[in-house]
């Protein structure tokens, strides 16, 4: 049996196929994910600066897999531009004199000025 | 209806070129109007393998930018009339390749033709998104290999994500074809075989191109290995291949090249 086993190669393939096995599962779910947070994060941003100024670093999206459930976590900064203690992202900013380039601009301001009775600066949905 | 199909890999060096001559070829000798294009901007090979390299005289990128009219670029095959090839640039890098250019040159292909199919560069880099960008059906071609199988997995992803089809809403027609496959290695255990490998990748098998000499006598004489020894395994496993793209339900052999014990011992010729 040993001489048997001398000669005989061993068998690589199956190796070569559980390697692969393992790692595409794990690129596969990597990539998939992050793909879909980015997403996610553009689309419910275009959403909100729809009716609040908003900056870009003012949203974090996670999502966390669980064995029954996943959840989508989405925090979202809004900018309180009556309180003076809070940190203006540039793009809040009322402007006295609003870049002509942006035609939507008007809107924002508008938008800006509603804001301004809003109580809760921070909205969270779990 | 013109069918465009990308012929794509991520891998370098697993027969991408090789099977769009191939495959080429054996859709033109059924009477269909056949159009190569090579997106190997800088790097381009498919005008060497169908023995045109000396017919160039305007080339994709050209045409992109105004400065040659299509059928200028065009070199109709001389073994064939209904395959033409439409070729890389060699000078130019692939950043002179707009998509609003490829979008025109496409279109007027589809216009011309019944099958446009677009050589994809290695990598997953501009060049291989913009040869995949208009495709309707792709073939994705896969050594028996770790590294070959990986880049594949990664190349399919692209498919779903990064094609016109993908961001309509719709699927690109996915195909795997399976090259330099040895049956004898992979009876023994040494290379993965065909059920590995349409298990992990899990896209349709459009055939198996077994490893053989005969591809590369055809490409050292700048041929198609269809043209060049239609009879020989590789030659009937690709026009088995292109009977299944014309929507024939063939079932998938891998075909062999038998020889004699004489032929064994004797029939060894230089490639």
């Amino acid at each position: 049996m040993k001489l048997m086993d001398f000669f005989k190669r061993p068998r690589t393939a199956p190796v070569a196929r559980e390697r692969l096995q393992i790692l595409l599962a794990h690129e596969r779910a990597v990539s998939g994910k992050s793909d879909l947070i980015a997403i996610l994060q553009e689309e419910i941003m275009a959403v909100i600066a729809k009716h609040f100024p908003i900056d870009q670093d003012g949203i974090t999206v996670k999502m966390e897999r669980g064995e029954v459930v996943s959840t989508l976590e989405v925090e979202v900064e809004i900018p309180t531009p009556m309180c003076p203690t809070f940190p203006l992202p540039k793009k809040a900013v009322p402007a006295e004199a609003p870049p002509v380039a942006e035609p939507a601009c008007e809107a924002e301001s508008c938008c800006c000025e509603e804001a301004v009775e809003e109580d809760q600066p921070r909205a969270a949905a779990g | 209806m013109a069918k465009v199909m990308v012929v794509t890999s991520g891998k370098g060096g697993v027969g991408k070129t090789t099977s769009t001559a191939a495959l080429g070829a054996a859709l033109a000798t059924t009477g269909k109007n056949v159009v190569l294009v090579d997106f190997d901007v800088g790097l381009r090979n498919l005008d060497l393998v169908m023995g045109a390299e000396r017919r160039v005289v305007y080339d994709l990128i050209n045409v992109v930018q105004g400065d040659a009219k299509l059928v200028q670029a065009l070199i109709r095959d001389k073994r064939l009339p209904s395959l033409h090839l439409l070729p890389a640039s060699q000078t130019r890098d692939k950043d002179a390749l707009t998509d609003e250019g490829v979008e025109k040159v496409i279109g007027e292909l589809k216009e011309k033709f019944d099958w446009v199919i677009c050589d994809s560069p290695a990598g997953i880099e501009r060049g291989a998104t913009l040869a995949m960008r208009h495709a309707d059906v792709a073939i994705v071609v896969t050594n028996p290999e770790v590294s070959s199988v990986r880049d594949s997995d990664r190349i399919i992803g692209l498919l779903d994500s990064k094609t016109e089809k993908a961001e309509k809403g719709e699927r690109v027609q996915k195909h795997l074809l399976l090259t330099r496959f040895d049956a004898a290695r992979a009876g023994r255990g040494e290379m993965l075989n065909v059920d590995d490998v349409l298990e992990i990748l899990s896209i349709p098998l459009l055939g198996i191109i077994p490893e053989s000499t005969e591809v590369l006598r055809a490409s050292n004489l700048g041929s198609p290995v269809t043209l060049n020894n239609p009879t020989s395994a590789p030659a009937r496993a690709y026009f088995d291949a292109a009977k299944r793209l014309n929507g024939e339900a063939l079932e998938v052999k891998i075909p062999s090249d038998r020889r004699s014990l004489f032929g064994k011992l004797f029939g060894r010729r230089a490639a």
